[in-house]
């Protein structure tokens, strides 16, 4: 086994996701067999290979630094479950 | 037992563009919340950010200005983590490979240098801002600060005073204002610290257990932060017990440290290349023309100043405090061509009406061709040095021209020998007494006569030819 429950809990914490048991104990076998398969993809020899982080080859798309128009504020905030204001209203995350 | 504190700063400063970093949002200081957002910034499903080139420049001259190697490739990723000032879910920022390391700033301290490492610079988005009810238990999220361009700049743990840790501080802070890349507005949060603090016994190498210090923004608390966290660490350490890690809060009123409350946990940020930003490629080109855009910096010109105009280095310290200030004086210097002369009027005069006045250089009503132009009248002797600070003081009120000032006031110095001469000898007729007095030795005279010739002459006659012109004329009496 290449990864434990505990691990998927630790990782389902971190990602605020709640599963069942049932859930945690197909989702430990289902991320095993990710993991089984980059070791296979690790035999592949890969001297002299760079590292990439995308798989386009593309490199420095720019902006230039000018203002465009930002959403109405309206807009902006349609998706709020609550507001204060102007501003979005949440749970105090300090005591 | 002697310990020795182990400090290191990270410090955030936000960039001076006019859009954020990856989406064309104004970065525009106390806007209504929420009204600079859009789908980028907003963390919206499906968008694009796309990187800002300035933010790129900037971040490339403080790279330079503390003597980073760039390095040619660099990447952005993701920090994970969940904050309500943080629409995504994930700070983008730089991670494995960022755009600068190896850095270095020298500081003095105590009349000695001392040179600071600088681990990284990279770039990255800003945050939300929190506000916290404090009566209901609610905050309140306003957007507008989410994705304003920042660097971090993280340096090594060369630091070991609160005192050292302030003079990088302001180093850092006098090369980031001086280039013009970031305002260093403490109190708006456009230049922040953050502090790593942990002691060791003297002959110690290995550190000791460090704490995170937050939530100082004046260069006074970031001091007073470490001063006492100095102090607190110390007193745990000698009472046989050990210093807890963990993130600690600066609490100016109270003058103490606390530890931070709340759901903060111990940070798995399962940082990951971010798959919506290529790769930053800089080559010798593009760095080049960053490198001739740079402007010559505080401590260079500071050099400068004592070497070529032959000014005290506490002087050359305070007239390049800020590149306005360094630019007014030298125009006065080369105006004049008296840079002894320019540096004691804007060290003096110039600086005092604007302290008066809570004025900054540039809204200064006298103007360096002015003030040249007093320098220059006083050189050539129309008017006393006694009379220019008269005329120093109407120039700053009305923002005249000393020419005008002087002409208006009849303030013109005599120094015509002839007019001077009459005056001298009614001075020396009215006053036989004086006069047979100093003739029997008493030489402390000369001063009242100089006086009354001022006095009959309102103060304009031109002291130095009196000097003179009186020497001779007792003499031949
Ligand atoms: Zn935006």
């Amino acid at each position: 086994m290449k990864i434990t429950k505990e691990e998927v809990e630790y990782v389902a914490h971190l990602a605020r996701l709640e599963f069942t048991e049932t859930e945690k104990v197909r989702l430990t076998t289902q991320l095993n067999d990710i993991l089984m398969y980059m070791d296979k993809l690790n035999r592949v020899n890969t001297t002299g290979v760079e590292p990439m982080s995308h798989a386009i080859a593309l490199i420095n798309a720019f902006r230039q630094d000018v203002v465009w128009e930002s959403l109405d504020h309206e807009l902006s905030m349609a998706n709020a479950p609550e507001t204060k204001g102007q501003s979005f209203k949440v749970p105090k995350i300090i005591d | 037992m002697e310990y020795e504190p182990v400090i290191g700063l990270e410090v955030h400063a936000q960039l001076l563009t006019a859009s954020k970093i990856f989406c064309g949002c104004s970065t525009e200081f106390g806007a209504i919340p929420n009204s600079h957002t859009c789908p980028v910034c907003l963390g919206m499903p499906g968008v694009l950010p796309v990187l800002n080139k300035k933010v790129v420049e900037y971040a490339l001259k403080m790279a330079l200005a503390t003597h980073c190697t760039i390095n040619e490739t660099s990447n952005f990723a993701r920090k994970n983590y969940f904050y309500p000032d943080l629409p995504k879910g994930y700070q983008i920022s730089q991670y494995a490979q960022p755009l600068a390391e190896h850095g270095k700033v020298e500081i003095e301290v105590n009349g000695g240098k001392k040179v600071i490492g600088i681990t990284r610079i990279h770039m990255e988005e800003d945050a939300g801002k929190l506000i916290h009810d404090e009566y209901n238990p609610a905050s309140y999220v306003d957007l507008n600060r989410a994705g304003v361009p920042l660097i971090e700049i993280v340096s090594e743990p060369d630091i070991r005073s609160a005192e050292e840790a302030g003079a990088y501080l302001k180093r850092l802070h006098e090369i980031l204002v001086y280039m013009e890349i970031c305002d260093g507005n403490m109190e708006e949060g456009s230049f922040r610290c953050d502090a790593n603090i942990s002691l060791r016994p003297k002959w110690e190498t290995a550190f000791g257990t460090r704490t995170e210090l937050k939530n100082m923004n004046s260069f006074r608390n970031i001091q007073r932060a470490l001063e006492y966290e100095i102090k607190r660490q110390r007193y745990v350490l000698e009472n046989g017990g050990s210093v807890a890690q963990e993130t600690r809060l600066w609490d100016d009123a109270q003058g103490v440290t606390n530890p931070m409350r709340g759901k903060e946990e111990a940070h798995d940020y399962r940082y990951f290349p971010d798959p919506d930003l290529v790769s930053l490629t800089v080559d010798e080109l593009w760095l080049e023309e960053i490198k001739r855009s740079l402007p010559e910096l505080p401590l260079k010109k500071r050099e400068r100043f004592v070497r070529d105009y032959q000014i005290p280095a506490y002087d050359a310290g305070v007239l390049t405090s800020s590149r306005a200030l360094a630019d007014y004086f030298e125009a006065v210097a080369k105006l004049s061509g008296k840079p002894k002369a320019a540096s004691n009027w804007v060290m003096v005069d110039i600086l005092k009406f604007l302290n008066d006045d809570k004025r900054e250089i540039k809204d200064c009503p006298i103007l360096p061709e002015s003030l040249a132009q007093l320098i220059t009248l006083i050189d050539a002797g129309a008017i006393s040095g006694k009379m220019a600070k008269d005329v120093i003081v109407e120039m700053y009120e009305t923002g005249k021209s000393p020419k005008a000032i002087i002409e208006e006031k009849g303030m013109v110095q005599i120094a015509d020998e002839e007019t001077l001469k009459k005056v001298i000898s009614s001075v020396i007729g009215a006053n036989p007494q004086q006069l047979s007095q100093f003739l029997a030795g008493k030489d402390k005279l000369f001063g009242y006569f100089v006086g009354q010739v001022m006095k009959a002459t309102q103060g304009k006659a031109n002291p130095q030819l009196v000097n003179e012109l009186l020497k001779k004329m007792l003499a031949e009496t």
